[in-house]
């Protein structure tokens, strides 16, 4: 009993300074930021976006230039943007947008977070499934798969979801501290398997590697059903992979611990670590068994890997799979609780699980895993722009940050036409103009300042002068 | 005594990277490079909890 209240005491304390600035004896160097990045990027989607990449025919140049060139504009944006943004407010993303955006429109913010969450987590729980079903010798799904495979895999999955439920509901914290073990040992197992393998694929040199990986691992044909990716397709996916996170903003609620938005540089350990060095040797596992397999398009992370490393490899995507889905599952129910903060948070997660659980029962969701990805970045990314704009430019066009707690209102108009206008005119741009998804983000980022800036001007113009200036003594001042 | 636990936790770390390599060089064959990155598996998540995290729990407590 008494354990079990200091688990709440210790999700409480994750859960502190949420509706206040971070104080200034909290503040961390950029050196802790280095393994919580480590550890977060190095992740269960690892097993499956490295091998997307071969499945869309990445040719080898395109995806080591397209990855490096990428990660470094995901690092300069957590630098430039949610860094800098994070050190000045001191908030998290939420608070920040309810200030900016009023309490109704960031409930809204939250079910469509929660949603997102729910579907990162259910790919997760089928990536940790492919290899727990591994003694049991289960039929895994193949890559055009939507629908349940088996019984046996459909049990498998809720196995793992509910333990992974589970455990969201009562052990978060030592889910945190586990994965942090679990990090620097997964990377070993990610760069050992990958280089292990390299003689079955005719690579017994350093030399022998080049020509092998243009001509055999990314070959630059795209399996059969799947589009061609090119050099800007891996580079706008590595730079807005994370969109939610940096330009989207959601990473604030890490960052604001930092004493300087330098911290944001620390990210480049997830990044290269995780998004270059895991993504490269997943694809070369993926390869091997395309490869051996004559074709197959059954895709199953934890047959790949247990193939290729042994019982290591196979323990790996369960708990790759598992350190993502379960703080994101977590993550996923004190969004959806925070629409009623009376609603208990463990009821609230056990019936976020279930859904997650019964999601994941559908291949499709982990097969679709790029796209779903870069959608989940481009549908938050607008009201990123937002809070950027509102910290940083509004105040100098003469307009005022945070309009909602100014005057009191629960929704701010700008905010909602920025993200409305912004997410139509991506979708016409795809629908009608042919853009894919990966090339969105820029466009919109750009459509979301314009509209915010010209909607702030009308809707502030036209918000009588006492509204403002008589709340005006309520603005926090900022740490730094 | 930490630093015995912390040298075992980085052999374990070692044993998971070490052996892939030398599949790639020919010296050992795959299973036993199986065999010695699952021995550093269980080295690993049995030492690195002794030893990491730790920092954390002091400054919480």
């Amino acid at each position: 009993m008494s354990d079990k209240k200091n688990l709440v005491q210790k999700l409480e304390s994750v859960n502190e300074y949420e509706r206040e600035a971070i104080p200034k004896s909290k503040l961390k160097s950029w050196k802790s930021f280095v393994g919580t990045y480590a550890g977060e990027h190095t992740a269960g989607t690892e097993f499956v976006l490295g091998p997307l990449f071969v499945a869309h025919g990445a040719s080898a140049i395109d995806l080591v230039s397209g990855l490096l060139v990428g990660n470094i504009l995901a690092v300069l944006s957590w630098a430039y943007f949610t860094g800098k943004a994070a050190t000045k407010t001191r908030h998290t993303l939420y608070f920040q947008l309810e200030k900016i955006a009023g309490s109704r429109f960031t409930m809204i913010y939250n079910l469509v977070n929660a949603v997102a969450f729910c579907f990162l987590a259910g790919a997760m729980i089928t990536v940790a499934a492919t290899a727990v079903g591994i003694p049991f010798d289960l039929a895994m799904p193949a890559l055009d798969d939507t629908l349940p495979t088996s019984f046996g895999f459909v049990l498998t999955v809720f196995v793992v979801g509910a333990i992974t439920t589970v455990i969201a509901m009562f052990g978060f914290n030592q889910v945190v501290k586990f994965a942090n073990i679990a990090a620097p040992w997964m990377i070993m197992i990610f760069v050992a398997a990958a280089v292990a393998v390299l003689p079955r694929m005719g690579i017994n040199s350093i030399s022998d590697f080049w020509p092998v990986a243009q001509e055999t691992i990314w070959s630059g044909v795209p399996l059969e059903g799947k589009t061609k990716f090119t050099f800007w397709h891996i580079m706008f996916f590595a730079w807005f992979c994370n969109m939610a996170m940096h330009i989207g903003m959601a990473d604030m609620s890490i960052l604001r611990y930092a004493k300087k938005w330098t911290a944001g540089f620390a990210t480049s350990t997830g990044v290269f670590l995780g998004h270059y060095v895991a993504w490269l040797a997943s694809g070369i596992l993926y390869s091997l068994f395309l490869l051996e397999s004559d074709g197959s398009l059954v895709f199953a992370p934890g047959p790949i890997a247990y193939e290729a490393v042994g019982i290591a490899g196979a323990i790996c995507v369960i708990i790759a799979g598992w350190t993502t889905a379960n703080p994101t599952l977590y993550r996923a129910g004190l969004a959806i609780q925070s629409i009623n903060p009376n609603w208990k948070t463990w009821k609230v997660t056990l019936f976020v699980g279930l859904i997650t659980t019964i999601a994941a029962c559908f291949p499709a969701l982990m097969m679709q895993l790029l796209d779903f990805v870069a959608l989940y970045g481009l549908v938050l990314m607008p009201l990123g722009a937002v809070i950027f704009i509102d910290i940083f430019l509004l105040p100098k066009m003469g307009m005022r940050s945070n309009f909602a707690e100014l005057t009191n209102r629960n929704f701010n108009p700008a905010v909602g036409i920025t993200w409305l206008i912004t997410l139509i005119f991506c979708l016409g741009l795809n629908l009608f103009g042919g853009v894919e998804i990966f090339f969105l983000g820029l466009p919109g980022w750009f459509v979301a300042v314009i509209v915010y800036v010209a909607s702030s001007k009308i809707i502030q113009k036209n918000t009588s002068a006492p509204d403002l200036s008589s709340t005006s003594s309520k603005r926090e001042v900022p740490v730094s | 005594m930490k630093t015995l636990i912390k040298l075992i936790s980085f052999i374990a770390l070692g044993l998971n990277l070490i052996p892939a390599f030398l599949v790639f060089q020919g010296t050992i064959s795959s299973d036993q490079c199986k065999t010695l990155m699952f021995v550093g598996t269980v080295l690993w998540f049995i030492t690195a909890p002794m030893w990491m995290n730790k920092k954390s729990k002091e400054a919480s407590s």
